[in-house]
């Protein structure tokens, strides 16, 4: 196949989950103890008559179907962006501690009484930031900054604020439990305001797409990338600091979902190779898509009763992950 | 530090035009000094050989000269510019390095990574076009490796993987070469054809080499200078036909070397223990 062929078929897949992001959007829009027909729910979204249809679809089913698309999308793209930092692809966005941090803001404030809403999000948000600036100051240190010395240090801050989390776990009561869990699980029924993290992430892609080809010079090595023209320094920097933003963002939001970030950049490379160009716009979309249709899930198979969204992703992704792996022609993407 | 009369052809060029430009050059690394006061230029065509022995600081040199780490003292010129005056993009378009090891922490097809060699002629949005993904066929061509363009880099051998590097390098084009090591993990045939497709690149694509090789007797022919690194930041440069002989390649490695000739051509050979 030539490279212009390869291309062709790459934008094609593109295309494609463009559609199913779409796709799932309806679909949370439809799927609900108010079932609507897709002509429902565009009248609902777009028509001038009150009705319940337009109260549901508007005001609650939307919101929360973009926050969980923009949560996916938020993740899946972290998760991209941290494989090509740590040359690994068994990085995910949590990796350097950015949820855990989050997790123990989060935590914190529950224990000092703040319920759902805006205090919550601002807790995760520092908390994420502070994990963030930690890793950061600890890994550069001596000045040096590998990746090896970054996911060490990484893991060991992760590690860390998950003793904090088991520490008030074990100390918070009962009533609390609950909610504690489903937020350290991803629950997308929280959710506030979908569009600043919709705009964090649009931008992060826009970013993200600025660097592409440097990226794919990084993911050969520090050396060939700086040989080639890349300012590998620089670089870095703005990686890390993106793929750290756009994991708060996602935290902050509905939680630490699991999952999305590791499997939905490796399941896109299954499918369209190594090229960041693609790599990258693909994953978003795909991590939309996937949390999207999880967290449709995740509020209808045993309505009314909710699951949390980050068990769904792992149950739906797990297999689907598995069967790719299985079948895969071994790395043969060409 | 003794310093070898170089050809009258070569000094009849003025230095500021040379392509690569090292004035009063030291480097160290850990510690250790490389050279002290090391003076080299390369004009178009010129092949340069860097002998010594392991952890001497051969590839650290080598880096040094392509800007990638600052020398402790002294200037280099790239084609009459230093590295912070010409930046990384300028730079990766005139000087090239084949590096020690290469990294593949994900998979890529063959010819996916032969392009990334493109990417300093490329503006920030632009795609590989045709012409490029022609020049990268081409690359691979002139290594052997053509019928491999689809397979993934994960599949290769050593040895194959060392000639998918070259290309790459090959699709840079860059007017200076750094070659580290090119020769590792390849045989004796890909050995001479590498060394010739690189000594054919300076010759008639007026670019400059300098490279990293452990083999004498191809140091010997395929150069026209040699800088050999004693250690402590000691160095000898001339003319490879002046420089090599086999008493300071025999102090250079530490082990005693002797010269065989025949009517045109000298060859230096271990002594074998007994």
């Amino acid at each position: 196949m030539t490279f212009a062929a390869t291309r062709r078929r790459a934008l094609f897949v593109l295309a494609l989950l463009a559609v199913a992001a779409a796709a799932s959007l309806l679909l949370s829009l439809a799927v609900g103890s108010l079932a609507l027909t897709p002509g429902e729910v565009w009248a609902a979204l777009f028509g001038a008559d009150e009705n319940m249809a337009r109260e549901v679809v508007r005001g609650l089913r939307l919101p929360r179907a973009l926050a969980a698309f923009a949560c996916g999308g938020l993740l899946a793209l972290a998760g991209a962006l941290m494989q090509v930092l740590l040359r690994n692809p068994l990085a995910d966005p949590y990796v350097l501690g950015i949820s855990g941090g989050a997790s123990v803001g989060v935590l914190a404030a529950m224990l000092l009484g703040a319920s759902a809403g805006f205090g919550l999000e601002a807790a995760a948000f520092v908390g994420a930031l502070a994990a963030m600036w930690l890793v950061f100051g600890l890994a550069r240190g001596d000045g040096s900054w590998t990746q090896t010395r970054l996911l060490l240090t990484g893991v060991i801050v992760s590690a860390g604020c998950g003793a904090a989390v088991a520490l008030m776990l074990s100390l918070a009561p009962d009533q609390q439990l609950r909610g504690m869990l489903f937020w350290l699980m991803g629950d997308a029924s929280q959710a506030g305001e979908p569009l600043p993290a919709l705009f964090i992430l649009a931008a992060g892609l826009l970013v993200a797409m600025f660097y592409a080809r440097e990226l794919n010079l990084l993911t050969r090595g520090p050396l060939l990338a700086a040989t080639l023209g890349a300012n590998v320094g620089r670089l870095r920097l703005v990686l890390y600091f993106l793929a750290s933003l756009l994991t708060a963002a996602a935290v902050t939001s509905v939680g630490s979902v699991g999952f999305v970030g590791l499997v939905v950049p490796h399941l896109v490379r299954l499918a369209l190779g190594n090229d960041q160009r693609l790599l990258l716009p693909a994953a978003t979309l795909a991590g939309g898509a996937l949390l999207t249709l999880a967290d449709t899930l995740a509020r209808s198979v045993i309505a009314p009763q909710q699951l949390p969204v980050g068990v769904l992703t792992a149950l739906i992704g797990v297999p689907v992950f598995l069967f790719l792996l299985a079948r895969s022609p071994r790395l043969e993407h060409a | 530090m003794r310093t070898i009369k170089r050809k009258s052809v070569r000094t009849a060029h003025p230095a500021e035009t040379a392509l690569l430009n090292a004035r009063n050059l030291a480097v160290s690394i850990g510690g250790k000094q490389v050279v002290r006061g090391l003076n080299l230029a390369l004009q178009p065509g010129d092949r340069l050989v860097l002998l010594g022995r392991n952890g001497v600081g051969k590839t650290t040199l080598l880096h040094t000269l392509a800007g990638l780490r600052a020398p402790d003292s002294g200037e280099i010129e790239l084609s009459g510019q230093t590295y912070a005056a010409l930046g990384p993009r300028r730079a990766a378009q005139l000087r090239g390095l084949l590096p020690q090891h290469q990294g593949d922490a994900f998979a890529a097809s063959v010819l996916e990574t032969v392009l990334i060699g493109r990417h300093p002629h490329l503006s920030r949005w632009d795609w590989e076009s045709t012409a490029d993904e022609h020049l990268a066929r081409e690359a691979l061509a002139a290594v052997g490796l053509a019928e491999l363009a689809a397979r993934s880099i994960h599949t290769l051998s050593g040895g194959e993987r060392q000639r998918v590097a070259l290309a790459t390098l090959l699709v840079q084009a860059p007017k200076l070469y750094l070659l580290d090591e090119p020769l590792a993990h390849l045989d004796l045939n890909h050995q001479i054809a590498v060394l010739e497709l690189a000594s054919r690149r300076a010759r008639e694509g007026n670019a400059a080499l300098a490279m990293v090789l452990h083999d004498v007797n191809l140091a010997a022919h395929f150069s026209d200078q040699a800088l050999l690194l004693h250690g402590e930041g000691e160095h000898e440069l001339g003319a490879s036909a002046a420089v090599l002989d086999a008493a300071r390649l025999s102090r250079l490695y530490g082990h005693p070397l002797r010269e065989i000739r025949d009517e045109t051509r000298r060859w230096f050979v271990p002594v074998m223990p007994k």
